[in-house]
């Protein structure tokens, strides 16, 4: 069973996209189906990087060493679907208008804080292999992922800042995600304090 | 329904199912989808339309009344929603200024408040949708007597469809969508500005009481350079007052960044 997880995982990962793809391509998603792609691709990528979030967390508190196994496939997913959402912005709705894209990005918080999201998420997703833990060193890979958390921050007020006014949903997530955060900062105590000793 | 050769289509007109499953009306939820999926919890009969304020001649209309009273006519014209799409919508309706004047404004009406309609068992109402019920809005006097305005009861010869503001509603086509009231239950003349809903959302920083369509103002979270025409895969240019120049005058000497 532990063997199929991860090609599952990944079969399961690649769903939306096929789903949304398939939809778009039927004309199915409504009246406007770029605006239904954006927000359909930018959601799938948030529940996944809350998801990326869960799986150490899981291990801390459930003692369940599977979700460990999923966090780099999902990981990679989360900047999937992101990159998908970029692209869907550049060349659908902007039609790869740089200078408006630029103004954009540069005059309102909204667009700056998904591009800047996207951005920090590039390094982590090039360096999420094995390799590249060798070559970093663990100790620097891992402080360099940890800016997993600032990404956390901006996609959620990127989120917050999408609709006239805020959605519940966002505010849920968020939730979650804050949770998620918590338990790190709580284990990370836990585990000071006991080398105190 | 009689086109007034005024107002036809001079673009391709959305088609009815965009303009009925596509729509903000918090009330009814506040996803795209939400008003057509909950379109049967709007009950538009009986309903009552109450014109009061600086009138010489107040009354409560039943709507069958009102619909009798005022032969609507078609009038085909763009709306710009304040989110940056837009459609083209064949309205059936009839100017708001002949229905104001039939109740004799006084000297002192020198603005129009329009207040929608809150039913209970609304799945927006009671719950979260980031905006207070009754739904409010406004316009000056001059705005709501210039031709273009119009009430709204059907459109595309049927008669309003719940998720578009059924039974009546206000139609101001050079104004972003949502100064447009939904579902109307109460019209009144006053002599000061009225607060609109959004106008005090956020603390007034996002949407403003005159909300012309213009390009060069900006929503502060996004450009309104551009829009999506429903239907289109490219976005086309935004144009001032939505095309409608004939009332650039009511503006003339006004700051548009200061009154947006």
């Amino acid at each position: 069973m532990k063997q199929k997880l991860v090609p599952l995982a990944f079969v399961a990962c690649c769903l939306p996209a096929a789903w949304l793809g398939m939809q778009f391509a039927r004309g199915a998603l409504g009246a406007d189906p770029i605006a239904a792609l954006l927000n359909d691709l930018g959601y799938t990528a948030f529940v996944l990087l809350a998801l990326t979030l869960a799986c150490t967390p899981l291990q801390l508190v459930a003692k369940l060493k599977w979700p460990l196994l999923l966090r780099k496939l999902l990981g990679d997913f989360c900047f999937f679907y992101a990159s998908l959402h970029l692209t869907t912005y550049v060349v659908l709705d902007q039609g790869l208008n740089f200078r408006d894209i630029v103004k954009d990005v540069l005059k309102h918080k909204f667009i700056f804080l998904g591009m800047a999201t996207w951005l920090l998420m590039l390094p982590l997703a090039v360096t999420s292999t094995q390799g590249w833990q060798k070559r970093l060193g663990f100790r620097r890979w891992k402080r360099l992922h940890r800016v997993i958390y600032l990404c956390s921050g901006l996609a959620s007020f990127h989120f917050l800042l999408r609709f006239k006014t805020p959605r519940f949903e966002t505010a849920a997530w968020m939730a979650v995600v804050v949770v998620l955060l918590l338990i790190r900062v709580f284990d990370a105590l836990l585990r000071r304090s006991k080398r105190m000793v | 329904m009689t086109p007034n050769p005024k107002y036809v289509a001079s673009e391709k007109p959305s088609s009815f199912d965009d303009i009925t499953s596509y729509n903000n009306f918090y009330e009814l939820g506040v996803d795209k989808e939400d008003p057509a999926a909950h379109a049967d919890k709007l009950i538009t009969r009986p309903w009552t339309v109450s014109v009061e304020g600086e009138v010489g001649k107040p009354q409560k209309w039943d709507i069958d009344e009102l619909l009798r009273a005022f032969p609507q006519e078609e009038r085909v014209y763009r709306m710009r929603c304040v989110e940056t799409w837009s459609m083209v919508i064949p309205w059936d309706g009839f100017p708001l200024a002949d229905f104001l004047k039939r109740h004799q404004p006084t000297s002192r009406a020198k603005y129009v408040s329009f207040e929608s309609v809150v039913q209970q068992q609304m799945p927006g109402v009671g719950g979260y949708s980031g905006i207070p019920f009754p739904y409010k809005e406004g316009l000056r006097i001059d705005e709501a007597m210039h031709p273009l305005t119009l009430l709204a009861t059907g459109l595309y010869g049927e008669a309003m469809p719940n998720q578009d503001g059924a039974p009546i509603r206000l139609v101001v086509p050079w104004k972003y969508g949502f100064k447009n009231g939904k579902s109307l239950v109460r019209i009144k003349l006053q002599e000061t500005q009225p607060l609109t809903t959004w106008g005090q959302y956020g603390g007034g920083v996002e949407y403003g009481f005159y909300a012309n369509v213009n390009p060069d103002v900006d929503h502060p979270r996004w450009s309104q350079a551009k829009e999506r025409r429903i239907g289109e895969l490219t976005r086309r240019r935004t144009l001032m007052f939505n095309g409608y120049d004939e009332v650039a005058k009511l503006y003339a000497g006004m700051d548009l960044q200061k009154f947006f």
